[in-house]
């Protein structure tokens, strides 16, 4: 049997670079659709992961290891549970959509763009399937150069600022993890993930190394305080470097506190779960009103994304408050379930909105929301799309935004109601930022006469828009399957939240 | 008596030195149009010492003339380095040199009189060795700095250089002594046996911080820095990158020889001050380089920084954090000849491609050049997959194993700083607008090229598959 899945998945859009890039700027057409030959394999291939990975079993599957470095131990390590194969799924998903995306939009050097934009989806994948604390590093971080350049050369006016922050912060976050995981390996000899897990160590150790992990991926989720990057990184950043940045590599840092502060560091982050909890409400609650004020269109999506994925903090840290303090691992995997499919849903309604903005910026270079307004009397199509990812996006049933907020608010209720309280006001907030951004753009009379002379989407616009929409509903519907997909494996993660080390 | 041994021992280096013979007699005979053939034979006579080097590997330390000289794995790894890269130095030097008139048969030679100072440098068993290998390559590396010698900036850079280094060199031959006075041998070997038994502790605590200091002022580390970008911005720029990658590993050597062969049984004393000068250059290179605008100096600071990390490891005091120094040193020799190649390679007659304005827009006139220089600066700033990462890595994992977490979250935090003057380099040449009236006009030369491609590339690779290397060097420090 072929077992070198993830491997080909990780390096089939990376080495498609190569050519894209080859193609060079004399023949941008032969680049954009061998990018997108390069984006729809690998998307086919990623689909080869439902019937390989058997959901029912879960746990960590399509394993691969080779040695990699022998003196210090490294693997070469790759391997999926539910979790990954869904945020893989929604990579590779995402990674056809931004290329089509771009297809008229960039004109400047697309080939270049194509290929930091496949190399970047090859290393994504690469981040959700290391085993190898040192491979997760190594992917988690290169991840950050090609979305350098994308927001660097291809984003708005002050891209130079935006792109600098976004990458130091990042850095920054992550470095204090590299010394974390020095001196886990220095321990247990290994970098091994799994080992890790069950190496023990003292409360004392757990928690330097929680706030190691905590900081690396609370800047990446981002959590308020270390969000400031993410609203200029989004707003100066291409269409789509925003729709990347917004539906996978936030998901990363959701991603890392499941693979590190909960399986190597329990005792700390149940320790510590009231600070995360704590943070990810005025996520939800404060940054809710930040975005009211925004008169940026990109920037309220922004905060918007730093709001929602307080829900993934809280459905994850909320089940250290359900299982240890009151046996209740049902409504902890609620959470978490909920933290997963929100992260999943997140990820196709911010690209969507993202992918929307970007339509309205092609026609008329203003992201500012007072510069439009009546955009349905000339764009009825466009507004039907914009209408439905605007209500999943304030969490209407029916539509995927709904499921994982519920969720989680549930659960919360479970561990304590002032806490569901809180969360629940999301569903107030994000409605009033989403629908007053509805409605200042869409609808009434149209003041600005550029607005007038703007064209509804074209074939290619709705084809991206389409099937984002598509995805919203199915979801929102029939979330049944994805919740499948990753149950045995929120199980999992819920049964290690019970496991002391100490 | 010396005998047959001895000689065959030696016998890349005696070779060198017959060569280099040979080659300025070659030079005073040749014709004008002959010219282009001493640079070949350099090329060859190095590639032969290299060959010689790697053949005639004992399986075991062996030393010869008496303990005078010492053949390990150490030294091997070493020599190997530092002539590949003044082998990279000759091929990415010699378009430069020729548009300024400054190819002459004297730059050879220097070279590899240099060279041969690394190689006796690096196997030193005995202090006076090391005082003569270390005489042999800074006197030629002065006479070189000043080669261009119609330039005030060079000569300026060469006459500092001259004064600091014999300074330091006289600060190194003060320490000698007294650590001569306190135990009564030079021998390296039998200095490490006469440390415990030594009547004068405090005298060898004194003469070895002089030795310190002339082994940092070698590095360049802080605050024994003030030469490095001076001698950086002033001499040719072929001559610059010398200085940044092959006297780096020398100097590797040198501190390698003195503190662990010699001295480790006085590593509670100089794993402090070394950690002190690891903070120190840290911060002052680092910090210092945010604010240059000439790219030779910025990586003049960016040197000093990386001899931080570099110092990082050595702290340890043990086979693995001299072999994560070691990692450092050879990483940080071929990040740096790389670097200076695309200078070198970016620069003409009349024009030096030294301030960092020059490099603006150059992805979009010469893209490939930009993405070399993307490599370099992505490697030395130490982000993955780039072999600078890996190299990081392992000196701070050295540090943290000697106990010294403190020291590598200082590195941590420099190296977020650092980040900021490499990720000006790529925003400038990715993210600005050429600027008009300004061209770009590659060297032609093919070997440039090719081996600047490799040489930049080989950084990636190294960064994907660095086992072997870093096996190579641990094995240099097991046996």
């Amino acid at each position: 049997m072929f077992n070198h899945l993830l491997s080909l998945l990780i390096w089939l859009p990376i080495a498609g670079a190569v050519p894209v890039l080859l193609a060079g700027s004399s023949r941008p057409n032969t680049a954009r659709w061998l990018a997108l030959l390069m984006a729809v394999l690998t998307f086919a291939v990623s689909l080869f992961l439902i019937p390989q990975y058997n959901a029912d079993t879960g746990g960590m599957q399509l394993a691969e290891s080779h040695l990699w470095i022998a003196a210090l131990n490294v693997h070469y390590g790759l391997a999926v549970d539910g979790i990954s194969v869904a945020l893989i799924l929604l990579t590779t998903f995402v990674g056809i959509l931004v290329i089509v995306g771009a297809w008229e939009v960039i004109q400047d050097k697309p080939h270049q763009y194509m290929a930091a934009m496949l190399v970047l989806e090859g290393l994504m994948i690469g981040v959700f399937c290391a085993t190898d604390a040192l491979l997760f590093y190594v992917f988690f971080e290169a991840m950050l150069i090609p979305m350098f350049i994308l927001i660097g050369i291809w984003g708005g006016p002050r891209r130079v600022y935006a792109t600098l922050k976004f990458f130091i912060y990042t850095f920054l976050g992550s470095i204090f993890m590299l010394i974390g995981l020095i001196y886990l390996y220095l321990k247990a000899g290994t970098f091994d993930l799994h080992t890790l897990t069950t190496l023990p160590l003292t409360l004392t150790e757990q928690s330097w190394l929680f706030f190691a992990f905590l900081i690396a991926f609370a800047v990446k989720v981002p959590m308020v305080p270390v969000h400031t990057w993410l609203p200029d990184a989004h707003v100066e950043a291409p269409t789509g470097g925003s729709v990347v940045l917004a539906a996978v590599m936030l998901k990363i840092g959701g991603y890392g506190f499941l693979r590190f502060n909960l399986p190597i560091v329990p005792d700390a982050s149940s320790h510590f779960a009231w600070l995360i909890i704590l943070l990810s409400l005025i996520a939800v609650v404060y940054i809710g009103y930040v975005a009211l004020v925004q008169e940026d269109m990109k920037k309220l999506v922004a905060y918007s994304s730093v709001a929602h994925m307080g829900f993934v903090t809280l459905g994850i840290f909320i089940g250290f408050m359900l299982v240890r303090e009151q046996g209740n691992s049902d409504a902890a995997r609620l959470g978490m379930q909920g933290a997963m499919v929100q992260m999943i849903s997140h990820g196709f309604v911010s690209g969507a909105m993202f992918s929307c903005i970007g339509v309205m910026y092609d026609r008329m270079h203003t992201r500012l929301i007072k510069d439009y307004g009546g955009v349905i009397n000339v764009m009825p199509w466009f507004g039907f799309f914009y209408v439905l990812f605007a209500m999943a996006n304030c969490g209407l049933p029916g539509t995927s935004g709904f499921v994982g907020e519920f969720m989680v608010i549930l659960a919360s209720f479970s561990a304590n109601p002032w806490i569901a309280l809180f969360a629940a006001f999301t569903l107030i907030i994000g409605a009033a930022y989403t629908l007053w951004l509805v409605k200042r753009v869409l609808w009434g009379e149209i003041t600005n006469p550029h607005v007038a002379e703007m064209k509804d989407i074209n074939g290619r616009e709705t084809l991206v828009l389409g099937a984002f929409a598509a995805l919203v509903l199915i979801i929102g519907i029939w979330p049944e399957p994805l919740v499948h997909l990753m149950g045995s494996s929120v199980d999992q993660l819920v049964q290690l939240l019970a496991i002391h080390k100490v | 008596m010396p005998n047959l041994n001895d000689i065959i021992i030696m016998r890349p280096e005696f070779f060198l030195v017959a060569a280099a013979c040979v080659l300025l007699l070659a030079d005073a005979f040749m014709k004008p149009a002959e010219r282009p053939y001493l640079h070949w034979l350099s090329i060859g006579v190095l590639a032969v010492t290299i060959y010689l080097v790697l053949a005639f590997q004992p399986a075991g330390p062996v030393t010869a003339f008496h303990g005078m000289f010492i053949l390990d794995g150490v030294s091997e790894i070493l020599k190997v380095f530092s002539l590949l890269c003044t082998i990279l130095v000759f091929i990415y030097g010699r378009p430069y040199l020729n548009d300024r008139k400054l190819l002459v048969g004297e730059f050879y030679t220097l070279m590899i009189f240099a060279v041969i100072g690394v190689m006796l440098l690096v196997s030193a068993g005995n202090l006076i060795m090391i005082y003569l290998g270390l005489e042999l390559l800074t006197l030629s590396s002065y006479a070189l700095v000043a080669l261009n010698r119609d330039s005030k900036l060079s000569s300026e850079a060469a006459i500092k250089y001259f004064v600091l280094g014999a300074l330091s060199s006289g600060m190194l031959l003060y320490g000698m002594s007294m650590v001569y006075g306190a135990t009564g041998t030079l021998d390296l070997v039998q200095l490490h046996a006469a440390i415990p038994q030594s009547a004068m502790p405090h005298l060898l605590v004194f003469g070895l911080i002089f030795m310190i200091i002339g082994v940092a002022f070698k590095l360049g580390a802080a605050p024994f820095h003030m030469w490095i970008p001076d001698v950086y911005q002033g001499a040719p720029t072929p001559v610059t990158a010398f200085v940044g990658s092959a006297s780096k590993l020398a100097a590797f050597g040198m501190a390698f020889r003195l503190l662990a062969t010699g001295m480790s049984d006085l590593s509670q004393h100089w794993q402090l001050m070394l950690a002190a000068l690891a903070v120190l250059s840290l911060a002052i290179g680092n910090v210092v380089a945010i604010v240059q605008t000439n790219i030779k100096r910025l990586l003049a600071y960016s040197t000093i920084s990386h001899m931080g990390y570099l110092l990082l490891g050595l702290v340890n005091a043990g086979p693995e954090g001299y072999s994560a120094a070691m990692f450092y040193a050879v990483s940080y020799a071929l990040m740096s000849t790389a670097a200076f190649g695309v200078i070198l390679a970016l620069s003409r007659a009349g024009f030096e491609c030294e301030e960092i304005d020059d490099f603006k827009g150059l992805n979009q006139r010469a893209p490939w050049m930009a993405f070399l220089m993307m490599l370099c600066m992505f490697s030395l700033a130490g982000v993955p997959p780039m072999f600078g990462f890996f190299a990081k890595l392992l000196v701070l994992q050295a540090a943290i194993h000697a106990g010294m977490m403190w020291l590598a979250i200082v590195g941590a935090v420099f190296a977020i700083i650092g980040l900021y003057y490499y990720l000006y380099v790529v925003k400038v040449m990715y993210f600005d607008k050429p600027v008009a009236g300004t061209e770009v006009r590659l060297q032609t030369d093919f070997t440039l090229r090719v081996a600047l491609s490799l040489n930049a590339l080989v950084l990636l690779a190294l960064g994907l598959y660095w086992g072997p290397l870093l096996a190579w060097c641990n094995q240099a420090f097991v046996g």
